[in-house]
């Protein structure tokens, strides 16, 4: 079987079966980032555009630094210096790009939806670094290649995402990544932060955290969103990492293998404490390294579609 | 010798004949390099690797010595990766030594337009500055596209441009043979 996208939108329409070619096509290339020389010629004359409308450090070096070491010409829009403060729509700015020849366009934007939008009207292929409260599909991804490595199969693992799943795309990706691969899957948090039916899902709710982190052999930690603070969404910070954050005694109540994740940036002493960001447990700077790799095999994949 | 195996399949070497050329071969390489204190051998995928581990035994067994053994993905640096209809299986590369300042000895089944090994040997650059590339294959069956020339030779095999011969390895659940393969639309 091979990957037959022009796009990656999400992991709500992917199957298991193409989940696992990114992965697999992801796995050559961390051997490329551990050379001297970090550069493949995969995707020589190719060009990838990063279009980013919301801030974000991590996932833009990493999509960058995937394109450049497979050869690929990048370029970094952001809206502060772009025509869109002088009011061109979104799909005008894209078609702009399309008609530049790009052949890739990463998009991160605070509509859900937005990179769908794209795909749909222009040929370039999208792929959707992060679209509103929706889905972030190469972060699930990397963070499925972690787990894989790290307990050699997803399958009947059990999972536990905690924190703001409400407001949170990585949850969302998440949960579809892990749910296909087989992985029982609860979801932790104050009623404020868990939308309704999620169980159709395919995934358990819970709201205490210290019953549901028993036994679980992965802990997936979402960012406490401090600039939400003050929507009534929890009392205090203090409150919630009481209650939510992950502490050393809890991470002992998990599986004695136990991973730690986080998609980052970390809010150290609030969603998780300092001891366990940089405990045995913690494999979030893995997650980090696998995350080029991912988009790497991505885009090798995505660039073989003509 | 030539031997018909089947309607479609007619045997160019045997078993015996492989193990010699591969034994004959490994003596040249360690005449050649009067040795193999400075030399790694490295495979292209896939038939490549297995005759390259073939090798690092027959010179195990001929000089007691160990030699570096790597193996080497080329799909990322193909230059029909754009014109392919149907995706490549992306292998790991997996060489774990230094290739910078030694005789590396690039090993692969069947040489045949010269495009792989151009492709292996930008490879390996990428990887380092070996002192020397040497080219070991099993089959020459001419036809180049590109000035290359292989040190060791198993066998030349002169063919047609549009006929297929194909290595059968043991490693692959096959017995060991090369034959040429005859389409059976053509063959009717």
């Amino acid at each position: 079987m091979s990957f037959k996208r022009k796009d990656l939108l999400g992991l709500a329409s992917l199957s298991r079966e193409e989940m696992t070619l990114i992965l697999d096509a992801a796995e050559p290339f961390k051997e490329v980032s551990g050379r001297e020389i970090k550069k493949v010629p995969a995707l020589r004359g190719k060009t990838v555009i990063n279009l980013f409308f919301e801030p974000s450090t991590r996932t833009r070096t990493s999509f960058e630094l995937a394109a450049k070491r497979l050869s690929a010409d990048v370029v970094n829009f952001s809206p502060s210096s772009s025509s869109v403060m002088k009011g061109e729509t979104l799909l005008d700015t894209a078609r702009n790009i399309e008609f530049m020849q790009a052949d890739i366009l990463v998009l991160r934007h605070s509509s859900a939806g937005a990179a769908e939008i794209l795909a749909r009207n222009s040929r370039l292929s999208v792929i959707n670094a992060g679209d509103g409260w929706h889905e972030h599909p190469t972060q699930a991804l990397s963070d499925l290649l972690t787990i894989q490595e790290r307990k050699g199969q997803v399958r009947d693992l059990h999972v536990a995402i905690v924190g703001d799943v409400a407001h949170s795309r990585v949850a969302r990706s998440n949960i579809h990544a892990l749910t296909k691969m087989g992985a029982n899957v609860r979801v932790v948090g104050p009623p404020t932060m868990i939308p309704l039916y999620l169980h159709r899902l395919g995934v358990t709710v819970h709201h205490d955290f210290d019953e549901a982190i028993s036994g679980v052999d992965v802990v997936i930690m979402l960012r406490l969103q401090l600039e939400r603070q003050g929507r009534s969404l929890f009392p205090s910070i203090r409150e919630y990492a009481r209650l939510y954050g992950l502490t050393l005694e809890r991470v002992q109540r998990a599986a004695k293998d136990v991973l730690v994740m986080h998609p980052g940036p970390v809010n150290r002493g609030v969603e998780i404490a300092h001891d366990v960001v940089d405990g045995s447990a913690a494999v979030i700077l893995e997650q980090v390294a696998n995350g080029v790799a991912v988009r790497m095999g991505l885009m090798y994949l995505l660039s073989q579609q003509n | 010798m030539s031997q018909i195996k089947s309607r479609h399949e007619s045997v160019i070497m045997d078993r015996h004949e492989m193990t010699r050329a591969l034994t004959r071969i490994t003596h040249e390489i360690l005449e050649r390099n009067k040795g193999c204190h400075d030399v790694g051998l490295v495979g292209i995928r896939t038939g490549g690797v297995y005759l390259a581990q073939r090798l690092k035994q027959l010179v195990s067994q001929i000089e007691q010595t160990d030699v570096v053994l790597g193996e080497l993905d080329i799909t990322l640096y193909r230059d029909d990766l754009a014109l392919r209809k149907n995706q490549p299986v992306l292998k790991k590369t997996d060489i774990p030594f230094h290739i910078s300042g030694l005789k590396i000895i690039l090993v692969d089944d069947v040489l045949f337009t010269g495009r792989t090994i151009r492709a292996a040997m930008d490879g390996l650059m990428d990887l380092g500055r070996p002192a020397e590339i040497q080219l070991a294959v099993l089959v020459d069956r001419g036809h180049r596209q590109l000035p290359i020339r292989a040190n060791y030779v198993g066998k030349n095999i002169p063919t047609a441009k549009d006929e297929n011969i194909r290595v059968f390895l043991e490693e692959l659940g096959e017995e060991d043979r090369v034959s040429k393969l005859i389409d059976p639309e053509m063959a009717a």
